[in-house]
């Protein structure tokens, strides 16, 4: 009894150990990944067709000195290292510079945008999961059923499917046809924001939720079929107990995966934007590209990879925490 | 599972149809409409069902179904051309990645890594974009931006082959690595690998009609179903054909090449499992 005790006690203290160090790897790489991630996307400005200065300058005119005084704005006859260096010092302190369509400086840009964005991903991330995981669920309950074979094949149409088409039929039926919902514009915040939000939502959620119910399908199905569930028939568990204990484990890698999904959705609004004439960081981005202006590219970019990289840190480390299994695995 | 295997193959005779269609309209569309691309400003944009334009006309005078008939090779052709080259990247580094092992491993799964660290979408667009890239320099993006998905798929089929009996026994008579690799293991990977392809050319159309809705990849005036969506946006209270036909055009291809796909994937799946 005591040794036991005290056995569990030392498996209690050398998994902490191993999640500090498991930790403290996960962040160096995540930290070495966007390293790597700011050189590439610093290297754009060099790598885009052209004099830098003069991409950097636009379409106004251009006069000798306008162009010396960028390139000594902006350290452009700096040896490349000097120049990445100096870039990545002020992006640290929140400076990408000023934008060459909109005379404000990016971050004011960014700013202003930003709010949209991430009220249209909540609201389709929200849709998605309660959509999708309860019928994924379902459906992993039934194999092979009607509901089952439906959806499958309705998810495999649905991860396929374009949001900008997608985006565009729901526009034409709901807001020309039928006049209910909005057709363009972001609307005059409050209730009239995420009004104008919910058909835009629901594109973005139609192609995720297909994603979601496939994993959760997948995720449940392994689950029923682990030794544990045959096991837990035999001994005359009631249907209601086998299903609590597959859900819970099955849980786990949805709730992890659904942290990628989130990350992602968060770049995968551009086109969903783009189709709706919202003023957000995607439409921003997609703007921006066309018009070459560069540090707003660069900034979009290199927040998204961000913000993707720290998403999937913090899943591996819950999933690392919550998940007994993976520890163990760790451990060794 | 067992309700399958008595069933008649459904997904390819209902796949097949479309796709057939879309074969035909990609291989013949200069016969079938050599005028597609003409403009008739005098007419302007009007709704289905005018005289001789079944889904009406574009703001140019452009017939829309004609156009559409006409978009298929851009739609479909550089898709192909994508999940071929990234598979060809994906079998041979795959391939030498799995079985060799090592720093060639290591470097591409970080490479993979690097990638996969992005949406798709994005990557693909400010690269396009800011290269002013073409049709075809968008197609050698998103080889780029495939590949990584390919040669990790590769890659792990060559490893769950690599500890299979009869690897043993070819390195037991003595055959060298490269006819291993290459004459005993990969024909194993071959179909997952065509399955996978299929699904590839799927996400590809989708991405590239995504990038000339947003104005790049195809130049203008070259027939296109993601630049017809594009402009249809204009047309929207006096033509619902502009919107619907392409929009439907690209769903149904894409959904089609997916379904069959997936069933190429699951019967595989099904026969190579070990019992």
């Amino acid at each position: 009894m005591d040794t036991a005790h005290s056995h569990r006690r030392l498996t209690q203290l050398l998994s902490r150990g191993a999640l500090t160090r498991f930790i403290i790897v996960r962040l160096a790489a995540t930290g070495l990944l966007l390293l790597v991630l700011s050189f590439v996307v610093f290297a754009l400005l060099h790598l885009t067709p052209g004099d830098p200065a003069r991409n950097l300058v636009g379409v106004r005119n251009v006069t000798p000195e306008l162009l010396q005084s960028i390139r000594d704005k902006y350290h452009l006859n700096d040896p490349f290292m000097n120049q990445y260096l100096h870039w990545l010092g002020n992006v640290l302190h929140g400076d990408f510079g000023e934008s060459i369509r909109n005379n404000t400086t990016v971050t004011t840009l960014l700013a202003d945008r930003v709010m949209l964005t991430l009220q249209l991903s909540s609201l389709s991330f929200a849709l998605t999961v309660i959509v999708a995981v309860p019928l994924g669920i379902a459906a992993a309950w039934r194999t092979g059923s009607a509901l089952d074979r439906s959806m499958s094949a309705a998810s495999i149409v649905g991860v396929g499917a374009p949001t900008y088409a997608v985006g565009l039929l729901l526009l034409y039926v709901f807001g020309l046809w039928f006049n209910i919902f909005p057709v363009y514009g972001s609307g005059d915040g409050g209730f009239d924001r995420w009004w104008h939000l919910v058909l835009p939502a629901i594109t973005l959620a139609s192609g995720l939720a297909a994603m979601v119910f496939k994993l959760t399908r997948t995720a449940v199905v392994a689950e029923l079929n682990q030794d544990y569930v045959a096991f837990a028939q035999s001994r005359g568990l009631t249907r209601r107990q086998i299903r609590s204990l597959v859900l819970r484990n099955a849980m786990i890698p949805v709730a992890t995966s659904l942290g990628l999904v989130f990350a992602f959705l968060f770049g995968g609004t551009i086109l969903v934007e783009v189709t709706f004439a919202l003023q957000g960081i995607g439409s921003l981005l997609a703007g921006s590209v066309t018009f070459k202006d560069l540090p707003v590219v660069q900034a979009i970019t290199l927040l998204t990879a961000t913000v993707i990289a720290l998403t999937a840190l913090a899943v591996d480390i819950l999933y690392y925490a919550v998940d007994p299994r993976v520890r163990k695995r760790g451990m060794q | 599972m067992k309700l399958r295997t008595n069933r008649k193959p459904v997904v390819p005779i209902v796949t097949g149809i479309p796709l057939a269609i879309i074969a035909i309209f990609v291989i013949a569309s200069r016969w079938i409409v050599p005028n597609a691309t003409r403009q008739d400003i005098m007419t302007g944009v009007t709704s289905p069902g005018t005289a001789g334009h079944l889904f009406g006309t574009d703001q140019l005078g452009r017939d829309i179904g004609q156009l559409a008939i006409a978009g298929a090779s851009s739609a479909v052709v550089g898709p192909i051309v994508i999940a071929l080259g990234s598979m060809m990247i994906g079998i041979l580094l795959g391939t030498f990645a799995g079985y060799m092992g090592g720093w060639l491993d290591l470097l591409l799964s970080k490479y993979a890594d690097l990638l996969l660290a992005l949406p798709t979408t994005l990557v693909a667009l400010v690269v396009t974009g800011l290269v002013d890239g073409g049709y075809w320099v968008t197609v050698l993006v998103l080889i780029m931006l495939f590949s990584p998905t390919d040669i990790r798929m590769v890659r792990g089929s060559v490893i769950a082959q690599t500890s299979r009996p009869y690897i043993e026994s070819a390195k037991v008579l003595g055959l060298g690595r490269l006819r291993i690799m290459f004459r005993h293991i990969l024909p194993n990977v071959l179909p997952v690998a065509f399955s996978t392809m299929l699904l590839n050319v799927a996400f590809a159309l989708v991405s590239m009609s995504a990038l000339s809705f947003l104005g790049l990849g195809v130049g203008p005036g070259v027939p296109d179903w993601g630049r017809q969506l594009s402009d249809s946006r204009n047309l929207l209270d006096r033509n619902w054909g502009s919107l619907v036909l392409p929009a439907m055009l690209i769903i149904i291809t894409a959904a089609a090449i997916n379904l069959l796909g997936d069933w190429l994937q699951e019967r595989y799946e099904e026969s190579s499992v070990p019992r």
